[in-house]
C-alpha cells in the first residue's frame, strides 16, 4: 500500500495509511501513516464494537492535521487486550495462509451464482475489474 | 506490554516453509512524497482503497495468484452485501463486521457528524499479497490513482490489511 500512497500523493491527493504491521509500514514509508497494534485482519477496529470504530478512526484522520513530516507514523493509543496474548500466538503459530489458488474465492456458492450468471466472460484470472 | 509483532519475518519463514518463492518487500528508503491538506477535513471529500479483499456480492471475487483487479464499492452499498477473499488473514470477524477493514459505516457516521465533509461515490478495494511490486507500482498504483482524482477527492485513506 506504501507504493499506491506514495503514487496518489505524488498525484496531488493527501494520503493517510493505517496499518497493524508496524514493519511494514515502516517499509512501505507512506507520507502518512496511523498505526493500531491490533492482530491482521482488524486494521480499523473490532468487530460490532461501533463506538471504538469511531474512536480509531477519527484519532487516525486527525492524522492528516497533526503529521507535518513526510514519512511520520502517528501511533494510536489502542490495546486489543490487556496482556496481548495475540501476539506471541501471532508470533509462534504455523502459516494460517490458504494455497494461491488462480480461480475466484467466493465467500459463498450463491456469490458465485450471481457473479457468474452477470459475468458471463468471468474468466478465472481476470485483469479488469468488476 | 509486548512488542509490535515482527510481520516481515514470520511470512518470510512461513513462505519458506511452503515452497514459495520469497517475497520481496517494498523497501522505500526515500522520503515519499507530500501534498499539503487545502482545506479543513470537515470540508473534505475523503476517497479510500483497501486491500482487505472487499467484494459486492454479485462481483467476481479476487483470486489468490497475483491479483492485480480491483473492484469498485458504490459508497451507498449495503453493509451485509459485503463479502471478503483473502488468502492471508483470518477473516471470521471481517465478514462479521466488514468495518473492521472496511470502514463503511464508521465513515458514513463520520460525515453524518461533520467530523469529514463527504465520501466519494465510489472507493476502491483489492487483495495485495501480489508478488510483482513492478505491478503494483505500473499497474495497480497508477489504476487506483486515476480513479481518486477523477472521484475529486480531497483527501484518501487507504487501509491495507
Amino acid at each position: 500500500m506504501g507504493l499506491i500512497a506514495r503514487h496518489a500523493e505524488a498525484a496531488g491527493i493527501p494520503t493517510l495509511c493505517m496499518g497493524s504491521a508496524l514493519d511494514i509500514l515502516k517499509a512501505g514509508k507512506p507520507p502518512r501513516a496511523a498505526f493500531l497494534d491490533y492482530p491482521l485482519g482488524h486494521t480499523t477496529g473490532k468487530p460490532h464494537e461501533p463506538e471504538l470504530q469511531r474512536e480509531i478512526l477519527r484519532q487516525a484522520l486527525e492524522g492528516f492535521n497533526s503529521l507535518t513530516v513526510p514519512g511520520s507514523i502517528k501511533m494510536l493509543p489502542f490495546r486489543w487486550s490487556e496482556e496481548d496474548e495475540w501476539k506471541l500466538t501471532a508470533m509462534s503459530t504455523g502459516d494460517s495462509r490458504t494455497p494461491r489458488h488462480d480461480t475466484p474465492q467466493y465467500q459463498t456458492e450463491e456469490d458465485r451464482r450471481l457473479a457468474e450468471a452477470s459475468n458471463p466472460a468471468a474468466c478465472p484470472v481476470c485483469e479488469v475489474s468488476a | 506490554m509486548q512488542p509490535p509483532v515482527e510481520y516481515i519475518t514470520r511470512i518470510r519463514d512461513n513462505y519458506a516453509k511452503l515452497g514459495y518463492k520469497p517475497y520481496q518487500w517494498v523497501m522505500n528508503e526515500s522520503t515519499p512524497p507530500w501534498t499539503p491538506l487545502r482545506k479543513p477535513l470537515s470540508e473534505c471529500r475523503l476517497g479510500l482503497v483497501a486491500s482487505g479483499g472487499i467484494y459486492v456480492t454479485g462481483q467476481v471475487a479476487f483470486h489468490f495468484k497475483d491479483d492485480v483487479s480491483f473492484r469498485t464499492i458504490p459508497t451507498t452499498v449495503k453493509t451485509s452485501d459485503l463479502r471478503t477473499a483473502h488468502f492471508a488473514y483470518d477473516q471470521t470477524d471481517a465478514r462479521r463486521d466488514p468495518n473492521v477493514v472496511f470502514p463503511i459505516d464508521t465513515l458514513r457516521r463520520l460525515v453524518k457528524e461533520g467530523f469529514i465533509g463527504e465520501l466519494a461515490d465510489h472507493f476502491y478495494t483489492f487483495m495485495g499479497g501480489i508478488y510483482s511490486s513492478r505491478r503494483v507500482a505500473e499497474e495497480l498504483a497508477p489504476q487506483l490513482t486515476e480513479r481518486l482524482l477523477a472521484e475529486r477527492v480531497d483527501i484518501a485513506l487507504l487501509v491495507p490489511v
